[in-house]
């Protein structure tokens, strides 16, 4: 009995744990959320794009001394600007602009990375550390996360309206491109607190695994993001857990637990179709 | 519905819904040129034309979405505006009474949760389009025409003074279709206007006025003076087949050719 307990309170027992538990808990709770909407309106490749093209300012950061959220955030910014860029770049497609943006961006981190002594290392900056997160940067993310959280509960009708019905929410008075640029931004401060956590590579993990595993299951956008928040938070505790205990990465170890709740969330069958 | 059509001039001087020489497209190319036309309060207006000949597009104009590359619109608020189903997200997790209750996003404070009279005025539109047992049904698992009324509950939650239908009478039953035509029967007696398009050329004739459209205005006026066969004809070109009688022609039917 007390093997068990100690199986499961040990990786608690410090402050790393502890901060490392209450870090991927917060991202995990904002990303189950907000990849329900992330889904519906088909932000997918954005968020990716958005979070692989952050790295350049994430080693900067590094390189610099600064926080590493304040690298992403700053990453992230001008990501999305080259990323916008990309999106009205007619003749060579908006998918591959998009591409080349991304890869560049990649590129260019990396270049920043070998190119100077970076007291983080590469690996932490892509697949993240979780066990690394300092009490300030967890401070930062539980702020971000309660803004985030307390946005999702205002925007609910907006977003509703007009992923529910895209053509018929203006005349609702909700304005379609208002609504998605909030959920960009809501988007954007998410990949910037999780890379810290995940790294730019895995956080899309946090994002897009819990919602794609209730996603068949849920009767409301509300039960869909309380659902995917649960599940979120679960499959990190279940990462964090198995990294400690096998000695694996703890960042690879939760998007790993992420991604094996979306495929058993697909593949539990659904309850009798409600009427 | 059919009845004397009354001026196009509103209480206030302008026509709730109105286009001046109006011209619109995308990406700058016109794809609806020349469009001139009022609809006043109590009036119903049938918009008529083959498949890409400019309903939407038109639609789409009176609503702001697109700027006109010519001419002008106006659209008195508050406006509903019911598309085509088919372009509702029907696999999202919303019941009936989920999308009834989003007409009253309309009344402002989108921040707030609906309150009880929105929820009363969501049971109430319900059942008026005779869909209250259905208030807990999910939206995609209603039959079409269920679903088109489950959007008219929408618009009539938002308590428009115009309603702009997108061809509401598409792969709807027959019950459905029935319960709608009474609706708007209802709607134009409360001083409504309604804007519909339509391929159904017969249940346009229980219009006030009648809008033809192929890419430009065919005509605009009377069922009786745009559903002539030289009308029909200018609008819909091969896809039309009029079953004529001596007295000239009385029933006309749309052939939808798909590959369009």
């Amino acid at each position: 009995m007390d093997a068990v307990a100690d199986a499961l309170l040990d990786p608690w027992r410090t402050g790393i744990g502890l901060r490392a538990l209450a870090e991927v808990a917060l991202v995990g709770a904002l990303g189950g959320a907000l990849g329900f909407w992330v889904l519906r309106y088909r932000l997918v490749y954005g968020a990716e794009s958005l979070a692989h093209g952050l790295l350049p300012g994430l080693v900067l950061a590094a390189v610099t001394g600064l926080p590493l959220v304040a690298g992403a955030a700053l990453g992230i910014v001008v990501a999305a600007v080259l990323l916008a860029l990309a999106a009205g770049e007619e003749r060579t497609g908006p998918d591959t602009a998009t591409a080349i943006v991304v890869t560049g961006l990649i590129g260019a981190g990396g270049l920043l990375a070998f190119a100077r002594a970076v007291p983080a290392r590469l690996g932490d900056l892509l697949f993240g550390d979780p066990l690394a997160v300092g009490a300030s940067e967890l401070a930062a993310t539980a702020a971000v996360v309660l803004a985030a959280v307390a946005a999702l509960v205002i925007l609910d009708r907006p977003l509703t309206a007009v992923a529910f019905d895209p053509v018929g929410a203006p005349a609702l008075g909700v304005r379609p491109a208002a609504v998605r640029l909030a959920l960009l931004v809501l988007l954007a401060a998410t990949v910037a607190v999780g890379a810290r956590g995940l790294g730019n590579l895995l956080v899309l993990a946090a994002l897009v695994a819990p919602a794609v595993a209730v996603e068949r299951h849920a009767r409301t956008p509300a039960t869909a993001m309380a659902a995917g928040a649960l599940v979120a938070v679960a499959a990190g505790v279940a990462g964090l857990y198995a990294s400690y205990h096998a000695e694996i990465a703890a960042g690879g170890a939760v998007a790993l637990a992420l991604c094996a709740a979306a495929a058993i969330g697909r593949l539990t069958p659904r309850r009798a179709p409600a009427r | 519905m059919s009845g004397t059509a009354r001026t196009p001039e509103g209480a206030a001087g302008r026509a709730p819904v109105e286009a001046r020489g109006l011209t619109v497209g995308y990406g700058g190319r016109a794809v609806l040129e020349d469009v001139t036309f009022a609809a006043g309060p109590a009036e119903t207006v049938a918009i008529l034309g083959p498949n890409g000949g400019g309903k939407t597009t038109l639609l789409r104009a009176l609503l702001g979405e697109l700027v006109p590359l010519a001419g002008s619109v106006h659209l008195a608020r508050p406006v509903a505006c019911v598309a085509q189903s088919d372009r509702t997200r029907l696999d999202f997790p919303v019941s009936a009474l989920d999308v009834a209750l989003m007409g009253a996003l309309a009344r402002g404070r989108w921040w707030r949760r609906p309150g009880r009279s929105d929820r009363e005025a969501a049971r109430a539109a319900l059942e008026r389009v005779g869909l209250g047992a259905e208030a807990d049904a999910r939206f995609g698992a209603l039959s079409g025409g269920q679903r088109r009324r489950v959007l008219l509950a929408r618009a009539l939650v938002q308590d428009a003074q115009v309603l702009l239908l997108d061809e509401p009478f598409a792969g709807v039953d027959q019950a459905s279709a029935q319960r709608i035509v009474a609706l708007f029967a209802e709607l134009r007696a409360e001083g409504r206007t309604l804007l519909v398009t339509t391929h159904d050329i017969e249940g346009a004739r229980a219009f006030d006025r009648v809008l033809c459209l192929n890419r430009r205005q065919v005509c605009f006026g009377p069922p009786g003076e745009c559903l002539g066969r030289a009308a029909l004809e200018a609008t819909y070109g091969s896809e039309i087949v009029v079953l004529e009688d001596e007295g000239g022609p009385t029933r006309a039917i749309t052939v939808q050719h798909h590959d369009r």
